[in-house]
């Protein structure tokens, strides 16, 4: 028992905080691009696209997040792709998030008005030109609110990462509670940085909001 | 009507697994080369005044914690269902002196994070599983013991030479369990940081088979395991750099009880059991058996 | 379809030519990758028959079985509260006094922000350190209790207002208007966010095996370290048959999901889709 932040635990605590948050900023960029283009592929032409970004989807969400660590970091050095086990929790929760943002997105599409995509047409841009000149920035205002959640997720999912040797704030709690320190006390803390994590998500995604809203 | 239609679209796919559930039964250990010993069950055994005792009579069976991954120490033969492994001996031990037959014990898988708490709960009446006796613990229950002194230790490659104690690992590659103390111990010894850390050293020691990390550290009978699981590819480098006095864990303030399996301990060590039951578990590794603790606890 | 035709014209012939080759090259590209993905695990022996071998046994079977029956145990317990608290909880969030919404409103934020990996470990260290089912079911009870409540809310709030107050000019109290005339309306609408968030639950089952409650993973991570091949654990191939029974049981209750959601379109279906 005794003091938690003491012996470097205060250290420990916010390298493993630091970790939390490089991990789910890296993620969240990954996933916003692997997302559209998931997205893109899904609305796009050519059938074979269409039908890789439906598997996709389809795979990555409705796979538990811990089995496709497990697939990331036992899988892929078999295929002879070695990195470190902080790459391969990006990579893991991009693929997993990145689906999620297609979803959104690919809704997000569908609400944008037919006129839209129709006046870009006539005026002779292509397939990409409308999507991402005309009709993707729309569709971004109506996905904010959905995005958030799925961003807001995103810390939180990255927990997971933890128990596949990430030393980030999940870790912290278990090496506290493995040291023998009272598990409110820990516990108090770490939900803190997470409040603190959602807290700023939440106002990012509104300063976003306020921005697009002066710009329609 | 349409409920029921799910639910019987439900139960028919649950039925279908359960039909494809019928496969062969697995040949019993054939690797186990050394027998293991048997023990004589005490018929009229008694604990005076002891709460744990009583329950687990009354229960007519003994529920008792252990590890499942560790091979030839405390393991969960998932093709044969059996239990297996030196630890798995010493809790069968006890309970032979405590009155209860192999029938009559129920093992109950707590891994390394829920051993206070499964024995504070009384969700099992003992723990065996490289359960290090120190002060902390002490606060929250208590030990018999120790039955043996592990070593914080070593795995390698068999032809890695190079490695020859805990200075070798000088930016090298460790992997071991996570947030565990062994984690805190090898990196005083400089290897690549952070520590690769997984929640099984089974994890562990397949990246050491694809030689992802160099080594894996952790207690030396944990290693042994692994290395005489993966005969000929493993071996422990062999020089301990801690001492872990591995007990018996119990539920504080039983002392009636912790006599008792102290009791126990020291029979079956006096009597050679402990020795046949290592020579068939951890031994295969081609470790030697270490000397037997004198019990403090 | 009938979104994304909205995006191109018609293929003519050259578009479609075009198409053709884009698809054939995609193609070609996948079935390349597929291939390399499966020559590389079987270059590393991952098909050899000693990889696959635990999963013959009887022993090994059962286990996975009973995992995925308490899997499903744990997923039914938690499913059941965690409607009943998102339930209360929006109900909470929508009441008159100040005080119950101001509660409600930050249990549902503090539990929405917190990792359920992290919340379960902390429930099972301090409240339910008997049993890893209770603290399993209620740290996802906690955790989509508060997801629900959110999709309940916006339900409720989609509820054109006349009817509310329809039934309170008929002189029905708060509840009863609650109880008989928006909830279940609210449900109605936002069945396929709710089931969509059911299938968050039945996924995050798996992360019981942080307290060693025996679900499918666990028993899958269980097999494959007390296996020891020539060439390493077999990780990959429980990974394989463990994912695809998850994706089975997703895809089933997403299935569901779609068929009440054709049975009960009318009005304007809002839908949000489940948080990650």
């Amino acid at each position: 028992m005794g003091r938690l932040f003491e012996n470097g635990n205060l250290e420990l605590f916010r390298d493993g905080f630091l970790q939390t948050v490089e991990l789910s900023a890296l993620s969240a960029l990954f996933a916003l691009l692997l997302g559209t283009l998931l997205a893109a592929f899904r609305v796009s032409p050519v059938p074979v696209l269409r039908v890789f970004g439906t598997v996709w989807v389809n795979t990555f969400r409705n796979t538990p997040l811990t089995v496709l660590f497990f697939a990331v970091v036992f899988g892929l050095p078999r295929l002879g792709v070695h990195f470190d086990n902080f790459t391969f929790a990006v990579i893991a929760l991009s693929a997993y998030t990145g689906s999620f943002v297609c979803e959104v997105l690919r809704s997000g599409i569908n609400t944008v008005q037919v006129g839209q995509a129709e006046a870009a047409r006539s005026l002779g841009m292509t397939f990409s030109q409308t999507l991402t000149q005309v009709v993707l920035p729309q569709a971004a205002r109506t996905v904010l609110g959905p995005m958030s959640s799925v961003f807001i997720a995103l810390p939180r999912n990255s927990a997971i990462a933890g128990a596949f040797s990430v030393s980030e704030l999940y870790h912290f709690q278990q090496t506290m509670t493995d040291l023998g320190y009272g598990i409110f006390l820990i516990f108090f803390w770490v939900a803190l940085a997470y409040l603190f994590l959602s807290a700023c998500v939440a106002l990012i995604f509104r300063f976003l909001e306020t921005r697009l809203a002066v710009a329609r | 009507m349409r409920t029921r239609r799910t639910i019987a679209a439900a139960m028919s796919v649950l039925a279908l697994t359960a039909v494809a559930a019928c496969g062969k039964e697995a040949p019993v250990a054939a690797d186990n080369a050394v027998k293991l010993p048997t023990y004589t069950v005490k018929t009229d055994a008694k604990v005076e005044g002891s709460k744990t005792f009583d329950e687990a009579k009354k229960r007519g069976k003994l529920v008792i914690g252990a590890k499942a991954d560790q091979p030839y120490l405390g393991f969960e033969n998932t093709a044969t269902g059996a239990r297996e492994g030196f630890d798995i001996e010493i809790a069968k031990m006890i309970a032979a002196d405590l009155g209860f037959a192999p029938d009559k014990i129920e093992f109950k898988t707590i891994n390394s994070a829920n051993r206070e708490t499964s024995l504070i709960g009384g969700q099992i009446d003992y723990y065996v599983g490289t359960y290090t006796i120190n002060d902390t613990r002490k606060q929250k229950v208590s030990f018999a013991g120790p039955y043996y002194i592990a070593g914080q230790d070593l795995l390698v490659l068999k032809d890695k030479a190079e490695f020859t104690g805990p200075e070798s690992v000088k930016g090298k590659k460790v992997c071991s369990a996570t947030g565990s103390t062994s984690v805190k111990k090898i990196e005083e010894f400089d290897p690549v940081k952070p520590v690769t850390q997984y929640d099984t050293y089974a994890q562990c020691v397949d990246k050491l088979l694809t030689n992802e990390v160099d080594a894996v550290t952790t207690d030396d009978a944990i290693l042994k395991g692994f290395a005489a699981k993966n005969a000929g590819k493993l071996k422990v480098v062999g020089k301990t750099f801690s001492k872990e006095p591995y007990g018996v864990g119990l539920a504080k303030e039983d002392t009636a009880f912790q006599t008792a399996v102290a009791a126990a301990l020291k029979a079956h060590e006096d009597n050679g059991d402990w020795k046949k039951a290592y020579d068939a578990t951890l031994g295969l590794s081609g470790a030697a058996a270490p000397e037997i603790p004198a019990l403090t606890n | 379809m009938s979104g994304s035709s909205v995006l191109y014209d018609v293929p003519g012939p050259r578009a479609k030519a075009r198409n053709l080759i884009l698809g054939v090259l995609a193609g070609a590209g996948l079935l390349g990758l597929l291939w390399y993905v499966y020559r590389s695990l079987a270059d590393a022996n991952q098909f050899t028959a000693a990889m696959w071998d635990p999963f013959q046994y009887k022993v090994a079977q059962e286990k996975i079985l009973t995992g995925l029956l308490d899997t499903l145990k744990a997923f039914a317990t938690a499913a059941v509260l965690s409607l009943i608290l998102g339930a209360l909880l929006a109900a909470g969030r929508l009441s008159d006094h100040k005080p119950v919404r101001t509660v409600c409103t930050a249990i549902v934020q503090f539990f929405r922000a917190m990792p359920l990996l992290i919340m379960i470990f902390a429930l099972y260290q301090s409240l339910f350190t008997t049993s890893p089912f209770w603290g399993l079911v209620i740290g996802l009870a906690l955790y989509n209790g508060a997801v629900q409540a959110e999709i309940i809310r916006s339900g409720i709030n989609a509820v054109p207002r006349g009817q509310g107050e329809a039934a309170f000019a008929l002189g029905l109290r708060k509840t009863q208007v609650m109880g008989t005339v928006l909830v279940p309306q609210a449900v109605r609408s936002m069945l396929p966010a709710i089931i969509g968030q059911l299938v968050v639950t039945l996924k995050d089952t798996s992360l019981g095996f942080v307290i060693t409650y025996p679900e499918l993973l666990y028993v899958g991570k269980l097999i494959a370290g007390t296996t020891a091949t020539p060439d390493g654990y077999p990780y990959i191939p429980v990974t394989i048959i463990i994912g695809a029974i998850y994706i089975t049981l997703c895809l089933l209750l997403t299935a569901l999901a779609k068929w009440i959601e054709g049975r009960s379109r009318r009005g304007a279906n809002r839908r949000t889709p489940a948080a990650a």
